[in-house]
């Protein structure tokens, strides 16, 4: 551990903090359809595509029309990049000829990138035609982003409102979502992260000569070994820059290459990594201060972005310690820190971002649903690596997937105030409105099906043998690489324990339900939640009203998300990482 | 219901339009007007050859170069076709068996020194372009034999390709292996 490396970290959320109120009053403008400054730009944009698609923007949703008209959309626009997927080689920009994708494959991806997982059992570099990449998996990670930004608005609305029957239009949202949030931001940031070095382009891949050729053993597909000289390198090209905003402003996280962010070509300097994590906090930290502003309790906003705020610093803390630590089974190597050399455990690191930014990259991706990775998981240090796995644990509510995480921590919220009426005795409101039975009903529900999920196929999944068979490390690690897949697809993160096999039947279709389940299934009980809110009365506050401002509820608010899946999660983490790092330490080895 | 079906319909086909064909479309149009080198890999040339790119690692074992970290990527290391990590968790015999070969060797090539820890670890891509400066220090006796250079020269061609931290913050120092193998051919040759 470093000054410097504690200092970055510490950069990192002040600028997450300078950028939350005027993001957040920004979106809330934009949703509650007051005038912006692109008004003249998108305006005309939208007024057109409403015209189109036939979309009455006045026309207000009841909850289940919302979370129909969500579901119908994510249906169609899966079912068209599932289909992208499967005839890539009979649509344009494929200079490299990859061949459509087996249907297991592309169900899992379109599952995947309709979710905002972006789980990926594929290498882009070797499977994914341009095409595919900016029409099928970028697109998504717009829309997905935008579904994410509308759901959470809807629910702030369900919240703000008082006694009426609607939360607003799913259309509009989405629309929004789309023209004045992520696409205009997206646009400046990829020609950023081009004069950076990312690529942008539709070129074939490239052919270089080798200074120095070498000869290497390969193994063929018969098995048998040859002497082969190699003296060229193939350097894969492609539209990446344009797919590289996105996929961190939306907390999307797939990679236009297999090794995503920690690849040069995406990941090009310490400064466009820094920009990177921003990305991924920007919009879930802004929406903290829409959900204050649209609900008239500006300290309410703070309150959770303080709740927040803690249970990242408390992450990054123990993942920077432990992997700064190192490995002591690596015996002979010099793992200090020192001026010429990061030090700790630089296996599966980049030099550029060292032991801090790839600790905190780890721990900013978890948070929010991003998944996208600087450092390979797998290879962290047993506690560096359960970090990333706690955080999507506690149902990816620190700051989360943009919208996910607004609207996963208002049912944390919702719990503690229902805790908090139950130790003083009361009926328990939240900002005015009675907490009542079907409220809490509701709210549980979505924390037992995301545990659920979660337990169910992990258990299936280590007494199997096709489970077992995606299995590369022995040992605990093995358990931690399935119960981090089944969390990262239920928590719709995207990130793995990347050695797995994971691209068979077994993990492409269970991983696939695994992600629609975690995210359809939790949305629709917020959504009913949003819905109930929205026709209650205001009760006026009185002495015995537990107040949602105060840091006691910020305290109340990190116990509740913790202790819920501190209970769940615990048994699976002590024989998982917590268990790896005991027999490391005594010198075990697998 | 029925409304709302169409409304998906029509809205996935002219929203992949917008954001999955003109805005990458647009992007690649002012990326090769305003940054075409960039925008096309960063490729280098030497002596009318393309060589690589200066953010692709390459692999190099010949005594003469400076040596890259260890990749995953590919049989011989740096396929960038084939970009990854190894994937090892620290309690792998597997990872333990491939640090110490790579520490026998590199204490043969020289003993007086601690090995830094990135020169025996693989990165995450497989193509990590850079070494940090500890790992060149390390190479330094070598490659100044093998091109018959003092190492006070050698020492000096390296710190003008070693990186400090961007805006003296921001990541970690560290070397480009391909540019510092480049320029060493150019100023002391070693046929």
């Amino acid at each position: 551990m470093t000054a410097n490396g504690w200092f970055q970290i510490g950069l990192f959320l002040l600028v997450i903090f300078a950028l939350t109120k005027p993001l957040g009053t920004y979106m809330a403008r934009v949703f509650n359809g007051e005038k912006t400054f692109l008004d003249g730009l998108m305006r005309p944009v939208e007024r057109t595509l409403y015209r189109l698609v036939g979309i009455d923007e006045r026309l207000e949703m009841r909850w289940t029309e919302y979370a129909i008209s969500m579901l119908l959309f994510s249906a169609v626009s899966m079912i068209l990049l599932y289909l992208i997927e499967r005839f890539q080689t009979h649509l344009p920009w494929n200079p490299q000829h990859w061949p459509n994708l087996a249907p297991d494959l592309a169900f899992n991806t379109a599952a995947s990138f309709t979710t905002n997982t972006n789980w990926q059992a594929y290498s882009g570099e070797t499977t994914m035609s341009y095409f595919t990449q900016m029409a099928g998996l970028a697109y998504h990670n717009f829309m997905s982003a935008a579904t994410g930004i509308a759901l959470a608005i809807a629910v702030i609305r369900g919240i703000a409102r008082r006694e009426k029957a609607t939360i607003g239009n799913f259309w509009v949202d989405l629309t929004r979502a789309n023209l004045w949030v992520l696409l205009p931001s997206c646009v400046l940031i990829a020609l950023f992260f081009v004069s950076q070095g990312m690529i942008q382009n539709l070129k074939p891949y490239v052919t270089t000569q080798l200074l120095d050729p070498q000869t290497a053993q390969v193994t063929g597909a018969d098995g048998k070994t040859t002497q082969q000289k190699i003296t060229t390198q193939v350097i894969p090209q492609g539209p990446v820059a344009s797919q590289e905003a996105i996929k961190m402003f939306g907390t999307n996280g797939g990679g236009f290459f297999n090794a995503n962010s920690a690849h040069p070509y995406e990941n090009p300097n310490p400064l466009t990594n820094f920009i990177q994590i921003i990305l991924i906090f920007a919009i879930p930290a802004g929406l903290t201060y829409t959900l204050g502003r649209m609900t008239g309790s500006q300290k309410h906003g703070w309150a959770v972005w303080s709740a927040m705020a803690a249970l990242f610093l408390a992450g990054v803390i123990c993942a920077y310690t432990a992997e700064s630590r190192g490995n002591p089974l690596l015996h002979g190597t010099d793992q200090k820190v020192s001026a010429t050399q990061p030090g700790g455990n630089m296996e599966g690191k980049e030099i550029r971002f060292g032991i801090a930014n790839s600790a905190l990259f780890a721990t900013v991706t978890t948070d929010a649903s991003c998944g996208a990775i600087n450092g390979q998981h797998d290879s962290f240090t047993p506690l560096g690596g359960m970090v990333p796995m706690i955080n999507m644990m506690l149902g990816e509510v620190v700051f989360g997937g943009v919208g996910a995480g607004l609207y996963g921590v208002l049912v944390m919220v919702i719990l503690a105030v229902f805790i908090a009426g139950l130790m003083v005795g009361r009926t328990p409101e939240y900002l005015g409105k009675k907490i009542e039975a079907y409220d809490v009903k509701m709210a549980m529900l979505s924390v037992l099906i995301f545990s659920l999920i979660i337990l169910v196929f992990t258990a299936i999944g280590v007494v199997t043998t096709y489970g077992k068979a995606a299995i590369t490390n022995p040992g605990p690690h093995g358990l931690s690489q399935i119960l981090y897949a089944y969390t990262s697809g239920a928590a719709n993160n995207g990130s793995a324990f990347n050695g797995g096999n994971w691209n068979s039947p077994w993990y492409n279709v269970t991983m696939s339900f695994d992600m629609l389940l975690g995210r359809f299934f939790m949305v629709i009980p917020v959504l009913a939640i949003a819905g109930n809110l929205a026709r209650k009365k205001i009760v006026p506050e009185s002495a015995g009203t537990f107040p949602v401002t105060t840091p006691l509820f910020s305290a109340l608010l990190i116990s509740v998300v913790l202790i819920v899946s501190a209970l769940t999660f615990f048994p699976a983490l002590s024989l998982g990482p917590i268990l790896e790092h005991l027999l490391m330490n005594a010198g075990k080895v697998f | 219901m029925k409304r709302n079906l169409l409304i998906s319909i029509w809205m996935t086909l002219a929203t992949t339009a917008l954001l999955g064909i003109i805005y990458p479309l647009v992007v690649t149009g002012l990326a090769q007007v305003f940054y075409p080198h960039r925008a096309n890999g960063d490729l280098i040339e030497y002596r009318g050859q393309p060589v690589g790119s200066r953010l692709i690692g390459q692999p190099f074992t010949a005594p003469w170069y400076f040596h890259p970290r260890p990749s995953a990527a590919g049989p011989a290391g740096y396929d960038p076709t084939q970009s990854q990590g190894s994937n090892l968790a620290p309690s792998n015999k597997a990872l333990l068996d491939r640090v110490s070969a790579s520490v026998q060797t590199l204490q043969a090539e020289n003993p007086n020194a601690p090995i830094p820890i990135d020169l025996v670890t693989e990165s995450a891509s497989g193509l990590d372009p850079d070494i940090s400066p500890a790992s060149a220090e390390f190479q330094i006796p070598r490659v100044a034999k093998e091109r018959k250079m003092t190492e006070t020269d050698l020492r000096a061609v390296v710190q003008r390709h070693t990186q400090q931290r961007q805006f003296g913050i921001l990541g970690e120092p560290r070397v480009n292996v391909l540019e510092l193998n480049l320029d060493l051919d150019e100023i002391h040759a070693v046929h």
